[in-house]
Formats: structure tokens, C-alpha cells, sequence
């Protein structure tokens, strides 16, 4: 199942709508580091709130979208991993180093306005 | 209460998608709570994603447990793949053969009550893990 790109300002929005095979992940990583250069995205959101597992695949996976995009660039924040998710990763000794993460969507951009802003002199 | 065993074939990475799945639905049929439920998950995607990675093919197959007082869940994961050469080897956080993390086996491990595995060059692997019930 592909996972819908939306752009919105200068971000993506990927938002994972159901359960993704291994191929599904590297489709939306190879998706996310075209349309980053479509749009001159300076950052990008991935909601992955109805994921109900994040297993070592999934981990080295979400970091290898974020690091790419970083080189194109680009800010990465995850954003809705839920509770037990989160636990089974911390059992799984699973990290996100160096990936931005938040709570949900809202927090996501706000982390991205944070993350993406131009220096002072650059604006207006 | 479910007794049959509930075999998935392990051909390609969609299977562990589905195994996990299928393990999910009967660890929340034998009982355990939501934590628990996504624990036995994980470890059911590591052991078949061990499977897809090393031995391309193989079965998991899952049922309930008793022993003693205790109830549970018992997942047993087969392949007749190359074996692994150096099981101790394997089972170190961190130790990846090819590809992943390394984090595969010895995660799964972290997350089950019990975990043994049995490896024999050119026959194949054979890992069986159990988690029990808290209540």
C-alpha cells in the first residue's frame, strides 16, 4: 500500500495509513527523496500513529529516510509512535539517533518551524 | 480457547507482516494485555525476518502454552537454511552476519520469558520462544 505524500508549505506530509510491508518502506523512502526535490521541501512529517509495531527493519528504515533527506537538505521529524510501540522498541534496544521525533502532527510542525527556521538576517 | 497450532510460511517479507499478525490475534485471544500483545509481535517479526534474511524460507508456527500452573503463548520459528555457524556469536547484541541491525535474535530474545535455539549447519535453524501469562 503506498503511503500519500502531502505537501504543505515548505513540508511533507507522509502519513502511513495502515500496516507497510518492507517494500512499502522503502518505496515511501525513495518517494520521500524525489518529491523533497520537487518541492524544495525544507522539511517532512511521517505520522506513523497506525503503525502497531516498529521492528528493527522499520527502525533502520525510518533512519535511513531521515539521513537522506537530511543530505537532500531536509529536516525529518516521526511523529505518533504510540505507547506500546515505543516500549517494545526500547525492549528491542531500537533507537532513533539523530531523527527528529514528536508527539503528533501539531508537535511535528511546530518542531519543524523550529528546526527550519532562516536566520534572522534572511528575513524580512 | 484456541489449541490448534497456527502455522504461517515464511516465504517473503509480506509472510512476517502476516505472521506477526496472526500472533498478535492469538496472544489477545490466550489473554495478554496490550504490551504484552505488541512484545510477542516484535519478537515474531525478528525470528521471521531472520528467516526471510538467512534461510529465504521456513514456517513459524504458533500455539498456546501450559506448563505447570503457567499459561502462555509458544512460537517456534524452523527453517532448513544454511545454519548458523556460531549460534553464541549470533545471539550478541549488535553481531549482524549481512544485513539488519543485529539486533534480530538476541531482541527477540529480550522480549520472551523463554528463548532457546538450536542450529545445525546445512540442516537448518530451529528457534523456540515462550512468553507466560503474568496473571
Amino acid at each position: 500500500m503506498q503511503v500519500p505524500i502531502l505537501k504543505q508549505r515548505d513540508y511533507l506530509i507522509a502519513s502511513i495509513q495502515s500496516v507497510l510491508s518492507d517494500a512499502d518502506m522503502l518505496q515511501l523512502r525513495d518517494n520521500l527523496a524525489a518529491r523533497v526535490g520537487e518541492f524544495r521541501s525544507r522539511g517532512i512529517i511521517i505520522d506513523v500513529t497506525v503503525l502497531d509495531l516498529i521492528d528493527s527493519f522499520a527502525t533502520r528504515t525510518l533512519r535511513a529516510i531521515a539521513h537522506m533527506l537530511k543530505l537532500r537538505g531536509a529536516e525529518t521529524v516521526i511523529v505518533g509512535i504510540q505507547p506500546d510501540v515505543a516500549f517494545a522498541m526500547v525492549q528491542l534496544g531500537l533507537t532513533l539517533e539523530g531523527v527528529g521525533t514528536a508527539l503528533d502532527l501539531e508537535e511535528g510542525l511546530a518542531y519543524l518551524d523550529t528546526k527550519t527556521r532562516k536566520p534572522v538576517h534572511e528575513q524580512q | 480457547m484456541n489449541n490448534s497450532d497456527i502455522q504461517t510460511e515464511i516465504y517473503s517479507a509480506v509472510d512476517i507482516v502476516t505472521a506477526r499478525q496472526r500472533g498478535r490475534a492469538l496472544a489477545i485471544e490466550l489473554g495478554f494485555d496490550g504490551a504484552d500483545v505488541t512484545l510477542v509481535a516484535a519478537a515474531i517479526s525478528e525470528i521471521a525476518r531472520n528467516i526471510v534474511d538467512h534461510a529465504k524460507q521456513g514456517v513459524v508456527v504458533m500455539n498456546a502454552a501450559y506448563e505447570g500452573g503457567k499459561r502462555g503463548i509458544k512460537i517456534v520459528a524452523k527453517d532448513e537454511g544454511p545454519g548458523i555457524p556460531n549460534v553464541v556469536q549470533a545471539m550478541q547484541y549488535g553481531y549482524s552476519s549481512r544485513k539488519g541491525l543485529g539486533v534480530g535474535l538476541p531482541g527477540a530474545k529480550w522480549l520472551m520469558d523463554e528463548f532457546d535455539i538450536v542450529s545445525e549447519i546445512g540442516v537448518g535453524t530451529t528457534v523456540t520462544m515462550k512468553k507466560w501469562l503474568s496473571k
